[in-house]
């Protein structure tokens, strides 16, 4: 049990996709000038891990060595088309907004990573688990650079207008240099809590 | 047997007298002409976007020095420099507090994370003043008319000419636009102004004639070409020249130490770059005034170009020693 939790968790923080390895760094970049698009990506990858981790390390033993990498795109690729479809029928707004990022999710390579690294050497049970850590933890640190773009570049937080009508916002968080900084100065923050908690200790 | 003392040490061995204060002071002094004129044009506002300016950025340096828990080198010049370029590249009428954002971009982000003096890829001035055209377009191109009581502002001559065309410049005094009664940043606009103080840092030898001179050369000429070709829709290189921050640009930003090479041909090509793009950006681009991404741009091939000096430079060595 403790075990699980450790799986869990990590992909939170100490693993984390985004923050930590540095995984799947195009769709963060590219979409997350607002919080909505943000939460939209990290969810859709979130679900596709879900589906890609629980059938590869289902048919892990079935598949040939010398095929898996072909093998795991095509599972991949198969969930990914389901999230396109899906999102393309009940939100269109984001379809338009996430654009041609959804159907890329197929090369992140936070997913095949947690499916060569990880999927494909655990349980069914484990993997669904580890899927769920990195995927929220992935969700969470999108989550966390869109609201400070949408915040700093737009002056709202998921539509909401936060000050008055017409606010002085940075334009250019809302851009793509906005996105490395802002990614910059997240990563630099935890690394100096991390730091510090570790002298604490 | 006495034995020999000798004393061993390290290089350098030819030593200069000059120091990071010295060589920013007087570059300091060689702005002073075109800070006091934009503000006898531009008035006390004008005076406060400089103070802002100077000591924000000084603030965020010793700040900076304070988190990466160094012994604060704040008041060496070069934040002092750096707010004044900064100053010299807004409009008077910027909103203060977009200023200190503007300190902020210049001092943490683009020096003190990149490793602090000397280890800055681009111009921490010019990097803040990019950020701040592109993050604050209106009050950014907001442009004060000279004496003007009530802050009446107009387009900057560049501007009219993106939007207006020829016609629309052809008002414009050229004896006016030289000594900087036109609108414009605060320490772009007197030509007269800002030679002399170039002068005094050529007299000082702080800086060499290679990037000004090949920088405000090449635009002319560029600039001059499609002029010739075309004079009903280009204007003249007389105009490109003493309008816009092309001669601020030139020689204060361009020869900046830390982000301009070393050697002769790597300054040539440099400067030839720098001047091409920004006719390139001013003839055809979507901004008026290219001068400052024309910088920023060749700031980016500085270790590149200083790379192949060097590896020329060790090459012709290589060659003597194998002939003797």
């Amino acid at each position: 049990m403790k075990d699980a939790l450790q799986v869990f968790t990590r992909g939170f923080v100490s693993e984390n996709p985004v923050l930590k390895m540095l995984l799947g760094l195009c769709p963060v970049l590219a979409v997350t000038t607002t919080a909505e698009n943000g939460l939209g990506m990290g969810l859709a990858t979130t679900f596709v891990l879900l589906g890609s981790n629980t059938v590869i390390s289902a048919s892990a033993k079935l598949l040939p060595k010398t095929v898996r990498i072909p093998a795991y795109i095509v599972v991949i690729a198969t969930f990914v088309t389901i999230v396109d479809l899906l999102i393309k029928a009940f939100s269109p707004e984001l379809n338009q907004s996430l654009g041609l990022f959804i159907p890329l999710i197929v090369v992140n390579c936070m997913i095949l990573g947690r499916a060569e690294a990880y999927a494909s050497k655990n349980g069914i049970g484990y993997s669904i688990i580890d899927a769920f850590g990195m995927g929220f933890g992935f969700t969470f640190a999108l989550l966390l650079l869109s609201a400070m773009r949408e915040v700093l570049g737009a002056g709202t937080i998921f539509n909401i207008p936060l000050v008055g009508e017409d606010p002085k916002t940075i334009l250019v968080m809302a851009l793509p240099p906005g996105a490395f900084a802002g990614l910059g100065f997240i990563i630099a923050g935890l690394n100096a809590l991390e730091k510090k908690q570790k002298s604490n200790a | 047997m006495q034995s020999l003392s000798l004393k061993v040490s390290y290089a350098p061995f030819v030593r200069s007298t000059d120091t990071i204060e010295k060589v920013m002071y007087n570059v300091a002094i060689a702005l002073a002409p075109a800070t006091l004129l934009s503000v006898y044009f531009f008035g006390w506002r004008a005076l406060v976007v400089h103070v802002v300016a100077i000591a924000s950025c000084i603030f965020f340096e010793w700040v900076s020095d304070l988190i990466r828990k160094k012994q604060t080198q704040c008041l060496d010049g070069s934040a002092f420099v750096t707010g004044l370029l900064l100053g010299l590249n807004v409009p008077s009428s910027l909103p203060i507090w977009m200023v200190i954002i503007g300190s902020f971009v210049a001092i943490v982000i683009s020096k003190q994370l990149f490793g602090g003096i000397g280890f800055n890829i681009f111009n921490p001035a010019l990097v803040a003043r990019v950020f701040l055209l592109i993050s604050f377009p209106v009050e950014m191109t907001n442009w004060p008319i000279p004496f003007s009581v009530d802050m009446q502002t107009a387009a900057s001559p560049l501007g009219l000419l993106k939007t207006d065309g020829l016609e629309a410049i052809a008002q414009i005094d050229t004896w006016r636009a030289t000594y900087g009664e036109i609108t414009g940043s605060l320490g772009e606009t007197s030509v007269i102004a800002l030679l002399l103080g170039a002068v005094w840092l050529l007299f000082k030898r702080y800086i060499t004639l290679t990037i000004p001179l090949s920088f405000i050369l090449s635009t002319f000429a560029f600039t001059g070409i499609f002029y010739l070709i075309d004079p009903t829709t280009y204007a003249s290189p007389v105009f490109h020249l003493i309008t816009g921050g092309l001669i601020l640009g030139a020689f204060f930003m361009a020869t900046d130490m830390v982000t301009s090479p070393l050697a002769f041909r790597g300054q040539l090509i440099f400067g030839l770059g720098c001047g091409l793009l920004t006719a390139i950006i001013r003839l055809w681009g979507g901004y008026p005034e290219g001068v400052s991404f024309a910088i920023l741009i060749m700031n980016a091939f500085v270790p590149l170009l200083d790379n192949w000096d060097l590896s020329a430079e060790r090459k012709v060595k290589k060659d003597q020693e194998a002939k003797n």
